[in-house]
């Protein structure tokens, strides 16, 4: 039994201490919000916030979260209404989507410790998410977008 | 349950509804509505309302159109709303269930009805009959008012969901009409010529947002992968290296159904594994079956199998890739034609000047971003199944996993889900009839993942080519004789693209020379459009070099190209100013890709790392003739999406296969386009025509290679001749 915070919420999940925090949070907890892409750290997919800053997921044993705060796509915004994902709609970034929430949580985490960031320091820090639809260009206009409005 | 209970469910719940029913029912002619009345009293067929209007006034309507990015799931239902005139703020979406004869289009290819949202079909295909379908349902509201109303029809008009009299500025709602208005048993006729004019669309080629969107920035939007059931199990398949192999030693006396026998694999010492339930043997791998995923794929990373031999045993790409040229020597070796006009033996005998050219590309995998996975569950009896997918085609689906299980269609329900990428892979329900195998033998539902490794082992690649190509050239340097010859597997996928109807050369000669490797080959954004256009620009380029011209004006005045292509050239050459000088360390390259239907003309702007190789993307310009654009914002977004995917093939995607198993395994090894090579500016522009809408997924993508190619010999005086042009070949380039 692993305890940990999960987007407010206390969780015990009753997993191998060794099985990744992306499987224990989609299968153990029912949160399927945050994607399986290479289940090696290469794509940015499974991203979450482990103590406030982003982390692949599929990288990090369930085990070693105890005690620590994680929050997912769903804890961003109860109502979806987080800068980012308000840009997200407005700039029409997704199109399959299914990278989207890595890339958000990617995105969240450089506007907390960098509201105005530039282009260049967008780009470098999102460089690790892969898109395969292409919308890099549309992610960068919308963290603009919420860099400005937020 | 039987097939006629279901049907008569189905009818209980329309008529449960309440309000207005317009059915589908089996026709010859692709989409039909007809009234609930016809519709019942057709004896097992499915019905299915394909559009319901409820007394609030709540209108839904059913989609075809597979959703993995490219937005037709909101663009066929926005069609027929727009004749309907449905107020789009209440109209719901849902999908359409996989029956082909009822909601599939006529296969333009064939005789049959296909609901395949492949070859960038979706719109193209679908565009006339919702329309008269939402005509029709337009006309029989008009009729139920006009009789309310004791007034002739013909003297009444329509607002969003709205009807009304304009003589007396009367207005009654859809809404009202649908809580008391009936059906004729056979509806309305409508001539093509009753169709709205583009002028007053009120949602065609108007910003109407894709109604997936909101889903897919909070984590809502369900893909196959999200899907949950109780009592479900997980499932990670490990299959043979080698394409199509089977495990295990053929013994008769042992073997289960699929020929493999246990004692090829560490069976005792992977049971064992914490969690694991099952080891499913399959055609031509293994399934390792948990409680949980994690388990699964952990047991699959244990597995130890001895294979049986494949055709591919043995096989390396590189070197069939040289073997290739010979069979292009072999004055013997098979040849199928494409193309044959004029005389090209006479143009070549009489040419003022020849030109030659060879070309090559690798095979390259969809890097879909979510792996392929299914979710299946059987009954207990054994005779009702249902799949979870996300599926380009859920009537393959529906058929592979029938067949797999050898029940009848019917007795087989899938439920599409959002596609994380689909790119060409994800059509045949190969996977879905796979899960449905375990599904059947562990006698629970069950997930299947297939891991990032496997989807790369696994991959149905897009073949890899030899081209050669020949031209004949006149006094005046028209070019009067054309040759290209493409040698490789994959047949019908090899050829796509390879004709150049955009052009007018007068004798032709193209050909398919086919070998087979027993390689997994597939469908792949444009597929053959990808080599088969960068061997035909880059040959064009060459002879405008030789010849001095302005490349564009060589395409208009020595290839013969046609109207159509010469207005997307002139929209390209007014966005990129491609005459202009560039700045220093910078070219620019130009070419021309059809697909399904649409034309577009495309540059890029590029520089280059000397010392790495590394080619640097700035500007990326296309001009597309897709005719009438539905979705404006949904198709920039396609053209957008084929430009990167175009440039993160050429640029980097190469997939090799040794001692004939893949080399790649994971996003280490088959690098994909990331955020830092993003081009700095991507101009996309509609060119505007009247025509019907052709498609646009993947005309984006196709021109790349032959722009970048072009741009190249211009900064640098060398031809790049083989894709992709990674670094390393662009350093052997400049040494040779």
């Amino acid at each position: 039994m692993v305890s940990f915070t999960l987007n407010n919420r206390q969780v015990s999940v009753d997993a191998d201490p060794s099985t990744p925090l992306l499987w224990a949070i989609r299968d153990h907890v029912g949160l399927t919000g945050t994607k399986y892409g290479c289940g090696a750290g290469l794509c940015g997919a499974c991203t979450i916030h482990l103590d406030g800053t982003a982390q692949r997921s599929c990288q990090i044993d369930v085990g070693s979260v105890a005690g620590k705060t994680v929050v997912t796509i769903e804890g961003l915004s109860p109502t979806s209404s987080h800068p980012l994902q308000k840009a997200w709609v407005v700039e029409e970034v997704p199109q399959c989507g299914y990278c989207q929430s890595g890339q958000i949580m990617k995105a969240a985490e450089l506007l907390a410790k960098n509201p105005k960031p530039s282009r260049a320091e967008i780009i470098t820090h999102m460089d690790g998410n892969i898109c395969r639809c292409g919308t890099y260009h549309r992610i960068i206009a919308a963290i603009e977008r919420a860099a400005r409005e937020a | 349950m039987t097939m006629i209970d279901r049907d008569l469910s189905r009818r209980s719940v329309i008529a449960g509804l309440g309000g207005m029913a317009f059915c589908v029912a089996v026709g010859n002619d692709g989409v039909r509505l007809m009234s609930q009345a016809q519709a019942n009293a057709l004896a097992n067929a499915p019905i299915t309302p394909w559009v319901r209007i409820a007394p609030d006034g709540r209108i839904t309507i059913l989609s075809a159109g597979a959703e993995m990015g490219q937005g037709s799931m909101t663009s066929l239902p926005l069609i027929l709303a727009e004749e309907m005139d449905a107020d789009w703020s209440n109209v719901a979406i849902e999908w359409a269930p996989p029956d082909a004869k009822v909601y599939g289009y006529k296969d333009p290819f064939g005789t049959e009805n296909l609901m395949w949202i492949v070859g960038s079909r979706a719109v193209q295909l679908y565009f006339t009959q919702l329309r008269m379908a939402g005509a029709q349902v337009r006309k029989v509201l008009i009729a139920n008012a006009a009789q309310k109303w004791g007034v002739d029809a013909e003297t009444l008009k329509t607002e969003p969901s709205v009807v009304i009299n304009p003589a007396n500025g009367a207005r009654m709602s859809y809404g009202e009409i649908a809580a008391f208005g009936t059906i004729p048993p056979t509806l309305p006729t409508v001539d093509p010529k009753e169709l709205r004019e583009r002028k007053n669309f009120r949602l065609i080629g108007k910003a109407v947002p894709r109604r997936d969107i909101p889903s897919k920035v909070n984590g809502t939007a369900q893909y196959a992968i999200d899907v949950t059931l109780p009592g479900m199990l997980y499932a990670s398949s490990l299959h043979s290296p080698v394409h199509s192999a089977q495990p295990g030693i053929w013994d008769p006396g042992k073997q289960d159904q699929s020929g493999a026998a246990p004692e090829s694999w560490n069976d005792a010492q992977v049971k064992a594994m914490r969690g694991l339930i099952a080891i499913v043997p399959l055609a031509n791998g293994l399934a390792v079956v948990a409680d949980h995923f994690a388990a699964a794929k952990a047991g699959r990373d244990a597995l130890k199998v001895t294979w049986r031999k494949a055709k591919a045993e043995g096989f390396n790409s590189d070197r069939a890739l040289e073997d290739y040229v010979k069979v292009h020597a072999d004055p013997n070796a098979q040849a199928v034609k494409l193309e044959q006009k004029g005389d090209v033996t006479a143009a070549f005998a009489t040419a003022a000047k020849t030109y030659h050219a060879e070309f090559r590309s690798d095979y390259a995998y969809h890097a879909q971003m979510e792996p392929l996975n299914a979710v299946v569950r059987i009954n207990e009896a054994g005779d009702r199944v249902e799949v979870w997918e996300g599926s380009q085609a859920p009537d393959e689906s529906r058929k592979a996993v029938a067949k797999a299980l050898s029940l009848p269609l019917e007795q087989v329900d899938f439920h599409q889900c959002y596609m994380g990428g689909g790119f060409g892979r994800r059509s045949l329900g190969d996977y879905a009839a796979e899960c449905a195998l375990i599904a059947k033998a562990v006698r629970r539902p069950v997930k299947l993942i297939w891991t990032r490794e496997e989807d790369i082992a696994q991959g149905m690649f897009r073949p890899q080519s030899f081209q050669c190509l020949e031209a004949a050239t006149d006094a005046s340097g028209n070019v009067t004789g054309w040759k290209h010859c493409v040698v490789g597997d994959g047949e019908a996928l090899l050829v796509t693209g390879i004709k150049i109807a955009y052009y007018g050369v007068p004798s032709q000669a193209i050909e398919r020379r086919g070998v087979s490797h027993g390689i997994k080959l597939k469908h792949w954004r444009a597929v053959g459009h990808v080599f088969n256009t960068f061997a035909i620009e880059s040959f064009v380029d060459q002879m405008a070099v030789d010849q001095a011209v302005d490349p564009i004006e060589f395409r208009f005045e020595r290839m013969g190209a046609t109207p159509k292509a010469r207005k997307v050239f002139e929209t390209l050459a007014e966005m990129s100013n491609h005459k202009a000088k560039r700045a220093e360390g910078r070219a620019i390259g130009i070419s021309i890709t059809e697909r399904a239907g649409s034309l577009g003309a495309g540059a890029v702007e590029i520089s280059l790392e000397r010392t790495s190789g590394k080619i640097r993307v700035h500007k990326v310009w296309a001009a597309i003739d897709g005719g009438v654009i539905v979705q404006p914002a949904a198709a920039r977004a396609n053209v957008e999406s084929g430009i990167l995917y175009g440039l993160s093939s050429v640029l980097h995607e190469r997939i090799t296969i040794r001692d004939g198993a893949v080399e790649q395994s994971n996003f280490h090894d088959y690098s994909v386009m990331r955020m830092s090579d993003l081009p700095e500016e991507l101009h996309v522009r509609f060119v505007d025509v009247d025509s019907r809408p052709t498609g646009l997924g993947e005309i984006g993508n196709p021109f790349i290679a032959g722009a970048i190619s072009n741009a190249f010999y211009r900064l640098t005086g060398k031809r790049l001749r083989h894709l992709p042009f990674t670094p390393e070949r662009v350093l052997e380039t400049l040494r040779a």
